[in-house]
């Protein structure tokens, strides 16, 4: 239980608070305990003035009847416990009380104890000390007494009547008992009121948390737990809803992100690994396919050599010969497209390519009734392409367009635009080297599918291997060592360990030392060595300005792409045309594109159309 | 040693070896088969060839195995490789190893009689050079070597870099030497690709044989020797200078020239 955030942080807020709320109600109860007891006080010390007072004349007078007919009648009122009188040897005499006349006090008792302590009785008291609190029995109310002295003076021993000795000072004492139980009872429920606000408080306090927690903490946090073991266990496309804009909701956004990129990484690795295997079979492929078609080829040209005084075979050998080595090329191509061989390129117009491409698909786009739409752009500037790839490119995707669309018909929209990109985020380091001119590029270490830049690191007592991503601005680097994100890392050269910090630069975001990488005929690159900041500058590359590419658009109104076969489209082998195709067209697609720095993306609605976007640099890099 | 036999024809296929078997028969020549590399280094052993026709990728003992064998006990037998996994590297592996042409599979009836016709003649000529041993550049004793700083592609073509970073490209002697009466030859237009092993020009005879000339660089073409469509036989007599093809700009000199032999470490 005391596992979680909530009741930890519940408990602790809860328990400051009881105390806090504790401490100011005993205190506000002291407080009021002893305002009210000098009520009490002052109220029988009032009383007992009163008394003394409207007592006085009849003592003078020594009307004993009419003595006790005003202690009576004081007493009778409201509130009050019990008027006394008792004179010097402690014989009450008069009472409220009448049973009470005529019994003796000792001296020694509570009552009497502040002045008869010492031996000769003190004549003179404060209030306070004439005061006391007793209970007449454990089960009664309590009631606050206080002792007033009648004090001898000249008109008692003056008085005709029993006249006191003059050398007295005191005559008895007045003792006047007030029932407490009213204060008492205020102050047992004032004490409740304060004891169940502060277990309202604590309460409260602990619901306002629990739903805090719960709302703000718990749920967003048992989301991101779901979320990192969906992506643990190879989710890659499972998002976090970003609700807040806290800690917690960035945590969520940069978690999202996260699997983004990683989904990204996972998707280009998968290619290249396809790919490679599509290579593999291919060349097998070929290589078995080729010997057949070896003896297909030799014997007919043969019997094509043997015959040419026969007209009447000729024509039919030749057609033979011919798709023989009709089948070569494409066996060829194939084996091309798999070795990723370096395509034939040419500078050449975009829109030309489309436009023979369209031509090739003409009749297919006549006999399923699919009107084409053309918003090409003028001017668009040549690109450095393979006229024969990229056209096959364009095809496939009007084929694919066309399937899509279905015998109903429909639009497919052919645009192209030119674009200027960042080169972050797209410009790969091909080159990159130590002071000493050692080769930084790791070709076993792939990023991204592109070659990395290995260099050395240290860490404190440990040193391993980073390798940077290729790819400027990209920053999806790999520790082969282990450092904490924030923390600064020594680079230098794997071959020769010279170090590539340079101590006279400093990173503009964190202060970090930078890492500088030669990239020969690019200048320098920058980066910065503290793991998690994204620090990087490449002046040659952003002087360059903006990229060129051109953008190709292949729309259609077909019926779109689920979103579960999105993902998966570009891989070879994947189809979702049954036995109409062979899975291999998009995959072959984007090794096409790839292989032309470019890019291709999809975006599809089920029953709307998919829209298949296609990024070819002008300038390719060197 | 038995008789000499005209082709010893290796391929773990076949139907190719059929097909190759009925071809060159048709034509007069003695061939003799072998399926593998032990088979076929066995019948090195029996008889005498004239030139070998030796696939690349067969199990056990592949093609360049057996080629470097015949390189060494045979150096008067020329090799040719073929393979139906035709990739550049194989290409350039094998003309750099010393074979004497490279043969994409599938090939036609007119392909393989035209490099069978080459090996045959080069042959011959070797043999005229009697029992000389065969030099360690590109003359093998019958042909004017490559000049230095040319770079070659086994003793097929050449290429020489230009103080512009242009390269030129040509056929070497010993590939001019071996083609008889050409009547023709058939070029890549300008502002076209070629890829180093792989075919930039095609060289027709009198004999309506075709040569094929596989490339020892790639780039794009940006000239060519438009003197050689008046006066072909430029590549037989003069096969290093005014005999040159084309001039391209190479994409990836570095790399590629280090696949070459440096003409220059032959003169020494």
């Amino acid at each position: 239980m005391l596992k979680r955030i909530g009741p930890k942080l519940i408990l602790l807020v809860g328990a400051t608070a009881i105390t806090i709320v504790g401490l100011f109600a005993y205190l506000s109860l002291e407080a009021m305990r002893t305002g009210m007891l000098g009520e009490v006080e002052r109220h029988a010390n009032q009383l007992s003035e009163t008394v003394r007072a409207s007592t006085r004349y009849a003592m003078l007078l020594n009307e004993r009847d009419h003595i006790r007919q005003i202690v009576r009648s004081i007493s009778q009122q409201q509130d009050i416990g019990k008027v006394r009188i008792l004179n010097k040897l402690g014989e009450i005499i008069y009472s409220s009380v009448e049973t009470d006349v005529g019994m003796m006090v000792d001296k020694d008792a509570e009552a009497c104890y502040s002045c008869h302590s010492a031996d000769r009785p003190l004549e003179r008291l404060p209030i306070k000390e004439r005061t006391r609190v007793f209970q007449v029995h454990p089960d009664s109310s309590r009631y606050l007494g206080i002792i007033t002295p009648i004090n001898n003076e000249q008109s008692c021993w003056s008085a005709p009547c029993h006249a006191h000795p003059r050398e007295r000072t005191v005559l008895g004492v007045l003792d006047v008992a007030l029932p407490l139980s009213d204060a008492d009872r205020t102050l047992a429920k004032i004490r409740l009121e304060l004891v169940l606000s502060a277990l309202a408080s604590f309460f409260g306090i602990s619901l306002i948390i629990g739903l805090f927690v719960r709302r703000w903490v718990d749920r967003p946090v048992k989301e991101l737990v779901h979320a990192t073991q969906a992506v643990a266990d190879g989710n890659l496309s499972y998002t976090i809803k970003e609700r807040h804009n806290d800690e917690l909701g960035v945590l969520a956004g940069s978690f999202n992100n996260m699997t983004r990129r990683l989904a990204d990484a996972r998707m280009q690795l998968f290619q290249s690994d396809k790919l490679a295997s599509l290579g593999r079979l291919a060349a097998g492929v070929a290589h078995e396919i080729n010997n057949p078609l070896t003896g297909v080829l030799t014997y007919s040209s043969f019997l094509m050599r043997r015959t040419q005084d026969r007209p009447e075979i000729q024509d039919d050998l030749k057609v033979i010969v011919r798709e023989t080595i009709r089948c070569r090329e494409i066996v060829k191509s194939l084996l091309d497209f798999a070795r990723q061989s370096v395509p034939k390129k040419v500078e050449a117009s975009v829109n030309e390519i489309i436009d023979r491409a369209v031509h090739v698909a003409k009749n297919q786009l006549t006999v399923h009734s699919i009107q084409l739409v053309k918003e090409t752009a003028n001017e668009l500037p040549k690109v450095t392409v393979d006229a024969n790839q990229i056209q096959q490119v364009f095809l496939n995707l009007i084929v694919n367009a066309v399937d899509a669309i279905g015998p109903r018909g429909g639009t497919i929209t052919i645009s192209s635009a030119l674009l200027h990109l960042s080169p972050r985020g797209i410009t790969q380091v091909r080159k990159a080297q130590c002071g000493k001119r050692h080769s930084l590029i790791d070709e076993e270490v792939r990023i991204g599918g592109l070659p990395s830049i290995g260099v050395r690191a240290v860490f404190g007592s440990t040193e391993g291997t980073v390798h940077l991503d290729p790819v400027y601005g990209r920053h999806s680097h790999q520790y082969g060592l282990t450092v904490p994100v924030g923390s600064e890392v020594q680079f230098s050269c794997t071959e020769c360990q010279t170090s590539l910090i340079d101590p006279s630069l400093q990173c503009p975001l964190c202060s970090a030392q930078l890492c500088v990488i030669d990239t020969p005929g690019q200048g320098l690159l920058e980066v910065c060595s503290r793991r998690g900041c994204d620090y990087e500058h490449w002046e040659t590359v952003d002087n360059g300005g903006l990229r060129e590419y051109v953008e190709i658009k292949v729309s259609d109104t077909g019926s779109g792409i689920s979103a579960d076969d999105l993902p998966r489209i570009f891989e070879p082998f994947y189809t979702t045309k049954g036995q109409k195709g062979t899975g291999l067209g998009l995959s072959v697609i984007w090794g096409i594109i790839d292989n032309h720095n470019g890019a291709i993306s999809v975006a599809s609605e089920l029953g709307q159309g998919t829209t298949f976007t296609i990024r070819i640099p002008v300038r390719q890099p060197r | 040693m038995g008789s000499e036999l005209d082709i010893l024809v290796i391929d773990d296929e076949q139907v190719v070896l059929d097909a190759v078997e009925h071809i060159c028969s048709a034509e007069g020549l003695q061939v003799k088969t072998a399926q593998d590399g032990p088979s076929a280094l066995q019948a090195l052993d029996q008889h005498r060839f004239r030139l070998v026709l030796c696939d690349i990728m067969m199990p056990e003992v592949d093609g360049f195995q057996v080629l470097s064998e015949v390189q060494r006990r045979f150096p008067q037998t020329p090799v040719i490789m073929s393979t139906g996994f035709s990739t550049v590297e194989n290409a350039v592996k094998s003309l750099s190893a010393g074979a004497i042409d490279f043969v994409p599979k599938p090939f036609t009836a007119d392909e393989l009689l035209s490099t069978i016709t080459r090996g045959l003649r080069y042959r011959g000529l070797l043999k005229t050079t009697g029992g000389r041993s065969v030099a360690s550049d590109d003359s093998r004793g019958f042909t004017v070597p490559c000049p230095a700083r040319y770079s070659r592609l086994g003793y097929m073509s050449w290429t020489v870099m230009e103080s512009d970073g242009s390269a030129l490209i040509g056929v070497s002697h010993a590939f001019a030497r071996t083609i008889e009466g050409i009547s023709s030859i058939e070029t890549v237009a300008e502002q076209e690709e070629i890829v180093q092993g792989i075919q930039c020009a095609q060289i027709h005879t009198t004999a309506e044989l075709t040569h094929s000339v596989l490339s020892p660089l790639s780039g794009k073409i940006i000239e060519r020797n438009l003197r050689l469509e008046k006066d072909p036989h430029i590549v037989e007599k003069d096969p290093y200078f005014a005999g040159w093809l084309y001039r391209i700009i190479p994409s990836d000199p570095d790399y590629e020239l280090s696949q070459l032999t440096p003409c220059g470490s032959d003169a020494v």
